[in-house]
């Protein structure tokens, strides 16, 4: 309760402040340099001022905290990454030559384009098949409710669902694993499932889709709506078969809205941290780079200089993606 | 190549009938234009031809072949979209063949076809381009291109030029009729709202009612002269026929209408029974069939100009209407004349061209006919 009303407080207090702010400084502005001023030339001096200080004083509080807690920590990331450990000493490229030739790192690498392959291509696939079936069946949306619900969980609370899916109990006691109940009562073997190499990356992978479905069933859907129903009806006229419609004649049409939905995915995976971090931290041949940056950066004393290369890269590698779905949404926007 | 047959068809969406007792034949190389207002099921009716929409009920028979459950592409049809249907990521060649590559057509046929169907249609030099890049009477044409090529013994078109504006839409409309002279033994069928294209491209017009049935079925000049009921009356030619409530005064071979009890009486020249004297019925006349009563000439009706409007070859003129309250009285008088407003005027019309339809609104001349 206490935490409660000192929480609604300090929200009450910021959005005062807030108003006090924007009214106070634009009376302020009016105060200094008033139109009504004792010459006229004067009076249109002081407007034409105030017209050009008026954007900043609005847009300043916004461009500081974005600048404080965005471009600062990137522009600092970089710094850090030419520096030592303890951040003393600048080394040159010292910490990427490190990178390059380190086994955690190539494993991460490797991990990571295990996902950035298979999570953005099976949430698509997925993502686009329910949409399409689910527009024909009077429980679509039903259906699409559920699917889409995983989207309002945190990863760290899917990662914890999931982690009961593929718990493991030792041999002797009763599997509460879900997975584990099921290839039991198929007659197999229980598995410790995501502490075997190579396909436990996959596991993990699931979880992500499970997630990622949702949103591009969502947005896909959308567009598909938005395809013309006579096209499909000359196509239907045309002699073509369901599966012929929606490959030759719906999916090129939402060809655009396909790609934006798979590299939204692809960014999201590059950052891909939560997931591995809760489930199973990287162990058992796990690792990606954001939970790699993660260790170097906090864990065993932590290295600023390597922890910041890492995540240098990782901004590397999503900058372009972002770029280009950036450049292709507005241009979508504006239409074709 | 195909003659059409439809037997009682209905739709029924849920329990509301929006089409019944639809029967129907086509002989083959027919243009038959379907014609009605909006939300009379003309559309509904061609894409159950398409097999586009289910039939509930009735028998749809395509060459004496039942074909209420056999799917669109089975059916020998090819249907004109309003809106073209292009697929928007294909080239227009690709367009025209696609129907053909999903029938697995060989290479040299579909390109034998398609260039044929370019060709009548002027398209060769689009073939590359993509529908985007076209203007509407092109983006048509292509439709109507991909249906010939799919060579088929009915040709759909639904309302095929609203989405064009009005000069591309009179020379497509001559398009049409072109393409209909080329291939005669082709049947086609054409839903629109517009009757002047009705009136100019159908060998037969059926004309289709709110109330989801057909009004009248016939050649557009037996349409337009001997109209079966006041809807098909005031449906074909513009502006409408005026038609006002009057109550029968002598019966006979020709029979003698007067708007009031009383009032002034004329005859129109069809034949009535006995029974029929002392009751209610409607009287029209179209407006380009009235003229100003010359000596010799027996008036029909004398008012007061309201409204003049000089459209050069014709003057329109709205009269005083016979009862209060009821729509002004048109007529088309040719030529420019200089009517002033609130002048008196005496018109008549041939006696042919007068109709007279009983309380059902059925035509006087079609009852106990059908």
């Amino acid at each position: 309760m206490e935490q409660l009303a000192s929480a609604l407080g300090t929200v009450i207090v910021g959005v005062l402040a807030c108003v006090a702010y924007f009214y106070g400084s634009n009376w302020l502005l009016d105060r200094v340099f008033p139109a009504n001023a004792a010459s006229a030339e004067k009076g249109i001096k002081n407007l034409q001022i105030a017209h050009a200080v008026r954007p900043w004083l609005f847009l300043g509080p916004a461009l500081l905290t974005l600048g404080l807690y965005l471009v600062y920590p990137a522009l600092d990331s970089v710094r850090l990454s030419f520096y030592n450990s303890d951040s003393t000493q600048f080394v040159g490229l010292d910490n990427y030559v490190w990178l390059w030739f380190d086994d955690g790192f190539r494993q991460s690498m490797f991990n990571n384009m295990l996902w950035l392959i298979f999570v953005p291509a099976m949430s698509t696939f997925f993502g686009l098949v329910i949409a399409a079936l689910t527009d024909r069946i009077w429980w679509g949306n039903i259906a699409k409710s559920l699917i889409f619900m995983p989207m309002a969980i945190s990863f760290i609370g899917a990662s914890i669902i999931w982690k009961f899916v593929y718990e493991y109990r030792g041999e002797g006691s009763a599997q509460i694993g879900i997975l584990n109940a099921i290839v039991e009562a198929l007659g197999g073997d229980p598995q410790a499932w995501i502490t075997i190499p190579f396909w436990n990356n996959f596991f993990l992978m699931i979880i992500l889709v499970w997630i990622q479905t949702g949103f591009a069933m969502v947005i896909l859907s959308a567009a598909l709506r938005g395809i013309p129903e006579e096209t499909i009806e000359a196509a239907t006229i045309d002699g073509a078969n369901g599966v012929q419609i929606f490959f030759l004649i719906m999916v090129p049409q939402i060809w655009k809205t396909i790609a934006v939905v798979w590299t939204t995915i692809t960014i999201t995976v590059l950052k891909v941290f939560d997931i591995v971090f809760a489930m199973t931290n990287g162990q058992w041949d796990t690792q990606v780079l954001a939970n790699y940056m993660y260790d170097w950066m906090f864990r065993g004393g932590g290295d600023f200089g390597r922890g910041a290369t890492i995540a240098v890269i990782i901004m590397l590698l999503v900058v372009p993606i972002m770029i280009w779905n950036i450049r292709s949404a507005t241009r979508d926007s504006k239409g074709h | 190549m195909a003659s059409l047959k439809l037997t009682d068809i209905e739709k029924a969406y849920g329990v509301t009938k929006v089409l019944k007792n639809i029967n129907l034949e086509i002989e083959q190389g027919e243009f038959i234009v379907f014609v009605g207002p909006s939300g009379c099921g003309k559309s509904t009716l061609l894409r159950m031809i398409a097999g586009l929409e289910s039939i509930t009920g009735g028998d749809l028979q395509i060459d004496g072949q039942r074909m209420n459950e056999v799917p669109p592409s089975k059916r020998g049809i090819a249907m004109v979209f309003q809106t073209y249907a292009l697929y928007p990521h294909m080239t227009v060649y690709d367009n025209m063949a696609f129907g053909m590559k999903i029938a697995k057509a060989s290479k040299e046929e579909i390109h034998e076809r398609v260039s044929k169907a370019a060709d009548i249609l002027q398209l060769t030099p689009f073939l590359e381009r993509l529908p985007k890049a076209l203007s509407g009477g092109q983006r048509q044409r292509v439709a109507i291109g991909r249906a010939i090529v799919r060579d088929p013994k009915v040709f759909l078109f639904d309302e095929p030029l609203s989405n064009l504006d009005a000069a591309l839409r009179v020379a497509t409309r001559i398009e049409i009729a072109q393409l209909n002279e080329s291939m005669p033994d082709t049947t086609m069928i054409y839903v629109t709202h517009d009757q002047v294209e009705a009136m100019t491209l159908a060998d037969r017009i059926v004309v289709l009612s709110t109330r989801g049935i057909i009004e009248q079925c016939g050649a557009p000049m037996e349409l337009y002269e001997n109209p079966k009921n006041v809807f098909v009356a005031r449906f074909i030619g513009s502006p409408a026929m005026n038609v006002y409530d009057c109550k029968v005064m002598e019966t006979g071979e020709k029979t003698r209408v007067a708007f009031e009890e009383g009032g002034h009486s004329f005859t129109v020249n069809v034949p009535s029974t006995p029974d029929q004297k002392g009751k209610p019925a409607k009287f029209g006349v179209r407006p380009e069939d009235l003229r100003l009563c010359e000596d010799g000439d027996e008036p029909l009706y004398k008012c007061e100009v309201r409204i003049v409007e000089k459209l050069g070859e014709v003057t329109l003129l709205y009269l005083e209407p016979p009862h209060e309250g009821e729509e002004a009285l048109i007529a088309k008088i040719p030529g420019t004349h200089d009517f002033k407003r609130g002048e008196m005027v005496t018109l008549t019309a041939d006696d042919e061209k007068r109709h007279l339809f009983n309380e059902e609104e059925i035509s006087f001349r079609w009852i106990g006919k059908e």
